[in-house]
């Protein structure tokens, strides 16, 4: 019985190109999503760990039926045909990465846009566009603000906080309420606003669950934005090596219902600056 | 032209014997096994490293070495692995040994540059391991030594780091304009470029990312270690400088570096896969252009490494743009390899296996690759063990096991005796299963919030960790059967004959092991060096083998 | 086909001379890129310091143009006076060849010593800020290219009297020399317009 080989190559396309989609919506390889833009890089996994699940299989089941179906049998000396090469084919699998490449770019490209990551930083008065001079009054002397990535959404309330990068610890400051703290805490569903600082060499930043991560560079204060979606404690890690203890340069932000938040701010604000908060500048 | 003059030899003066092997030599042949044998050791020390390294992550805590030991570890692991085992193995020690006989030569274009070369890489291997013992402490800053970091860690080990990977980026250069002039200048004269095989093009486009790459690193490594002894502010910020800059220049070399241990080995396995299956090599042509391909884009594309670290947002786009497009030329040599085994008679010897398991290997390793050229999906795993695990399922198992293939492939040649089959397959199938078993758990580890170069992790990921290291165990043991087949086989193996797999590539067409000039008499005239297969008559051969291939060529 | 299966015991090939065509000049050439990217990455290093990181208030980087536009032209013409060294020598008249290299040598001298000026009158150290760093850095690594440069011509002088290993018919040395001389003079060019001009 002669089934057609193009029918043949079309019924395993297809049955590849749905055991990728499978694979990629049913295996969950990721944490918990806890920040607006954990879905938004869950969609992009997906839609990679398809793609990578279909190049996989099929080139490995490829292999493994030449290996089978075309292996030398005891006695057999002679030779396979002399192909040497077939244009078209060769054009056709040339075509077919670089469609599926260029695919792959453009989508990661606006998955980037919808995370902010080409956001100028404009939105907010006091961030000028990445690697654009700034004035910063902390410490006086011009310095440059690098853009992190992140965004604040809707343009509604921004927290912002200082953190200090160190060997070996994250140091969080609220400007507004001059808390300082080990622990990251922010309120769910408010955009997050962190200003990075490294004291001596780099560290970086980084919640799983939140799917972010920044590098913090001594001489280069960096933005990070996020609005938390899910209440809960996540760990933060540093993931860039720092010195011996880096692997022990972890904390953990606790991402509070706001009036938790409000509490929390409450119990830990100093009682002598009370008087006095500072306006919430960046 | 290429006959030697008599005069020259000088015999008595030179050792014989194996104290050659021990001798400034200047054959290639001889050469390239010091590369070989001397690489090898130093793989040894490595996978022991390595071997410290998962004993230590095989409990959460930081219990079995301290944390800067640790460090000491982990930088020591990965500086030998990349600048003494890979890549002195794939180009010093195969580049060697093949090109001259590919080009039809009796020698490199410069054999004396080329001892030096080699002789430039076993003290700088020493100076690097001994300041673990000597200076007191070896480097503590990664392979990468990014400042500030390599400029507070004890200044001693980062200096004799910083040494000993310029001795080796020398040898290295030295190593590249020799492959270099003996492709280009040295072909025996009727053979063209396009008659090469397809290893000299590997062995091109890797030297001229070495001459072009190499030299960057050794300005920076130079400006690093003024930083660090006579306090001049290029790197460190607190002087005024710049610490991305030192990023850019580092991985304008290491990103072309990765393809410097990669395309030798898809040289090799241009080379081993037609034999085997009994075809031509599939696609001659676009395997050139995509060689060359890559070592265009390779150049282009380094900032990928850099996607956390403040670059700005058109640098990102186009770094992601750049680096995906590496998968199209790559993506070509797979498939054209694929065509070269489809419809062959394979044999399925330890050398297709260690082959074909490359491209597994490598497949899935670019796959990570080209999901970590994308810049929102970097941001998640940069520095974590998804790191790892892609870089390890492509310098181990792309290059690693085409080092171990190829050994089974030319080991004939080196010696006149077969490698033992049983043994072979043993080595094969306890490599494969402990590689995939430690490397493929680390993807999840990083996916899930566990960072790269860390002693101590959150015990929620014990268990992965864990069956990594018993993968690495595995892979260990592994390399057992390697080492007696190796050993016994040199004494009392099977004889092979010259010619063992009947190939037609040059370097078979002459004895095994072959005479110091490589041919008793004028070397042979190689046109076809992939010349097999049958032609069937009054086939239509384009018609059939397209469609052959076609309805399997999808996917 | 002979099959043998001997170890190999004869001894080593011949040497490069020898064997086949002489290739040392393709060589040092493909050494020059690699040399080349060297620079390249000093000069990528300080033009990204220059866009990025700004001058420190009160940092001194002030440089003279006087001086080493006057270097520029002693090297300009040792390039010049080497060329005609080598022509000299390819046309047998090694005496003439010879005068030229000495001139060379003169201006190569030249320059390294109105570097030394240069640097001794510069208002600012190695370690004073991140140009004065990569000044020193490009200049210093520029003049050690100049002072092998300097040396070899010297050995070339040398080995080109009567009788010498350089003559009309063997001149590797001598066009080895030349090619690297050029090189370096090259090189200083674009650092001139680098450094100085920008
Ligand atoms: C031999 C070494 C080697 C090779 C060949 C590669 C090849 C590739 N690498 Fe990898 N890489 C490393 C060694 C290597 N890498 C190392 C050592 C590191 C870590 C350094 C450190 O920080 O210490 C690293 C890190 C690294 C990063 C940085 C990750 C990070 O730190 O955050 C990135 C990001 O883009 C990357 C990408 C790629 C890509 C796209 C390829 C591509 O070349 C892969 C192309 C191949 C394929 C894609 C498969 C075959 C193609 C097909 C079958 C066609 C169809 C495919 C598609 C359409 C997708 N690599
Ligand atoms: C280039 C090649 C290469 C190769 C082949 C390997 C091989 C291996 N690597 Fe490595 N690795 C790197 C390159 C390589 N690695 C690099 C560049 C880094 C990054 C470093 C950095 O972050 O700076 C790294 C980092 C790295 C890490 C991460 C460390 C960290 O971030 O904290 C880990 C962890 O599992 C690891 C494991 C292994 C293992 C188990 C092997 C195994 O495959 C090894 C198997 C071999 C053996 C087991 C040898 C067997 C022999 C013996 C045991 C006998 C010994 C006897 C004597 C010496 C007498 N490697
Ligand atoms: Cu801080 Cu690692
Ligand atoms: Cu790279």
């Amino acid at each position: 019985m002669a089934v057609p080989p193009a029918l043949i190559t079309l019924l395993i396309g297809v049955v590849l190109t749905l055991a990728g989609l499978w694979v990629g919506h049913n295996v969950n390889l990721l944490p918990v999503e806890a920040s607006s833009n954990a879905p938004v890089y869950d969609d992009l996994f997906v839609v990679l760990f398809s793609i990578g699940t279909i190049l996989f299989l099929g080139i490995t089941g490829l292999i493994v039926y030449s290996l089978v179906r075309f292996r030398r049998r005891t006695g057999d000396t002679g030779d396979g045909l002399a192909i040497e090469g077939n244009l078209p084919l060769e054009i056709v699998w040339t075509a077919i990465p670089a469609v599926v490449v260029l695919f792959v770019g453009i989508y990661s490209y606006d998955i980037y846009e919808r995370m902010g990551g080409m956001a100028s930083l404009h939105d907010h008065g006091a961030m000028a566009p990445m690697v654009e001079q700034v004035s910063v009054q902390s410490s006086g002397q011009d310095e440059r603000i690098w853009g992190g990535i992140g965004r604040s959404g809707d343009g509604g309330a921004v927290l912002p906080v200082d953190v200090t990068a160190m060997q070996f610890a994250f140091i969080f400051h609220y400007p507004g309420a001059e808390i300082t703290s080990g622990e990251l805490h922010v309120p769910l569903g408010q955009s997050v606003e962190l200003h990075m600082e490294a004291r001596d060499v780099i560290h970086a930043f980084w919640v799983p669950q939140f799917r972010l991560k920044q590098d913090v560079i001594p001489g280069q204060p960096t933005v990070l934005t996020f609005t938390p979606t899910r209440a809960g404690s996540y760990p933060i890690v540093c993931a860039e090596l720092c010195g011996p203890y880096h692997g022990g340069m972890r904390s953990t932000v606790v991402v509070h219902e706001p009036e938790a938040f409000e509490a929390w701010l409450q119990s830990n604000r100093p009682a002598t600056v009370a008087a006095a908060p500072g306006h919430p500048t960046g | 032209m290429t006959v030697a003059n008599p005069l020259e030899l000088e015999p008595g003066l030179q050792p014989q014997g194996w104290l050659r092997y021990l001798s400034f030599s200047l054959d290639h042949k001889v050469i390239g096994i010091q590369y070989l044998v001397c690489g090898f050791l130093f793989y040894l020390v490595g996978g022991a490293l390595a071997g410290v390294i998962r004993t230590e992550l095989a409990s959460p805590m930081s219990d079995f070495v301290g944390r800067d030991t640790y460090n000491e570890v982990l930088t020591l692991h990965g500086t030998i692995m990349i600048f003494l085992w890979i890549v002195p193995v794939v180009n010093g020690a195969f580049g060697n040994y093949l090109i001259p006989f590919y080009v039809g030569a009796r020698d490199m274009a410069f054999p004396r540059l080329n001892a030096v070369a080699f002789w430039l890489i076993p003290p700088a291997g020493l100076l690097l391991i001994s300041s673990y013992f000597l200076a007191g402490a070896a480097s503590q800053s990664g392979w990468t030594a990014y400042p500030p970091l390599s400029l507070t860690t004890p200044a001693a080990g980062q200096i004799v780091w910083i040494l000993s990977v310029l001795l080796l980026g020398g040898s290295s250069i030295f190593g590249g304009i020799n492959f270099i002039a003996t492709v280009l200048k040295l072909r025996r004269p009727g053979l063209k470029l396009m008659q090469l095989p397809m290893f000299c093009w590997a062995m091109l486009g890797t030297s001229i990312l070495v001459v072009l790459a190499t030299p960057v690193l050794a300005g920076t490594l130079v400006m690093l270690s003024f930083d660090i002894i006579a306090h001049t502010g290029f790197f460190n910020p607190s002087l005024g400088g710049n610490v991305v800059v030192y990023q850019h220049l580092f991985w304008f070399y290491s990103h072309p570096a990765v393809y410097i241990m990669v395309l030798p080995a898809f040289g090799l396995v241009s080379e081993i896969l037609p034999v085997h299956a009994r075809k031509p090599l599939f696609g001659y042509t676009t395997m050139v252009y995509s060689i060359m391909a890559i070592v265009v884009l390779g150049l282009v594309v380094w900032a990928h490494h850099m996607f956390t670290s403040g670059t700005p947002p058109w640098m990102r786009l186009f770094f992601t743009i750049a680096t995906s497009f590496i998968a199209v030329p790559t993506g070509i040599k797979f498939f054209n390899w694929l065509a070269t085994l489809w419809g062959g008679k394979i044999a399925l010897n330890s050398a297709v296996l260690f082959s074909c398991a490359f491209i597994f290997n490598f497949v899935f390793g670019g796959i990570t690759g080209v999901a970590l050229a994308q810049v929102p999906f970097d941001i998640h795993v940069h520095d974590t063990y998804f790191v790892v695990g892609h870089f390890h399922y492509i310098v181990y198992g792309g290059s690693v096991f085409v080092i171990f293939a190829s050994l089974y492939h030319w080991y004939p040649k080196f010696t006149g005796r077969l490698l033992n089959e049983d043994l072979g397959r043993l080595h094969f199938v306890l490599t494969f299963i402990g590689f995939n078993l430690c490397f493929a758990p680390q993807h999840w580890l990083g996916l899930n919030g566990m960072p790269r170069r860390v002693a101590e992790y959150d015990p929620a990921f014990t268990t992965w960790n864990q069956v990594s290291s018993v993968g690495a165990l595995l892979m260990a043991i592994s390399t057992l059967p390697l080492l007696i087949n190796v050993v016994v086989t040199a004494f009392r193996g099977p004889v092979a004959g010259d010619n063992p797999w009947n190939a037609l590539t040059p370097e078979w067409l002459t004895s095994s092991p072959p005479p110091v000039e490589n041919w008793i008499g004028e070397a042979p005239l190689v046109t076809e060096p992939y010349g097999y297969g049958e032609h069937p008559g009054g086939f239509d051969l384009d018609r059939i083998s397209g469609r052959d291939l076609w309805s399997s060529g999808k996917s | 086909m002979d099959t043998s299966l001997q170890p190999v015991t004869t001894a080593q090939p011949a040497s490069e001379e020898h064997g086949h065509p002489d290739f040392r000049l393709f060589g040092l050439a493909t050494f020059l890129v690699a040399d080349g990217m060297t620079f390249a990455g000093f000069f990528a290093a300080y033009l990204t310091f220059r866009a990025v990181n700004p001058l420190p208030e009160g940092a001194i980087y002030e440089l003279e143009l006087l001086l080493p536009t006057i270097n520029t032209v002693l090297l300009l013409v040792s390039s010049f006076t080497f060329h005609r060294a080598g022509t000299a020598c390819r046309s047998g008249r090694m005496q003439t060849s010879r005068r030229w290299l000495l001139l060379s040598i003169a201006l190569g001298i030249a320059f390294l010593a109105g570097q030394m000026v240069e640097y001794f009158s510069l208002p600012f150290g190695l370690t004073d800020n991140l140009f004065a760093s990569t000044f020193y850095a490009l200049t210093g690594f520029h003049g050690l290219h100049v002072t092998l440069g300097v040396i070899c011509i010297l050995i070339v002088w040398f080995q080109a009297r009567p009788g010498g290993s350089i003559s009309q018919d063997s001149h590797f040395g001598l066009e080895a020399a030349e090619l690297y001389w050029h090189f370096v003079d090259g090189i200083w060019v674009i650092l001139y317009g680098i450094l100085y001009l920008l």
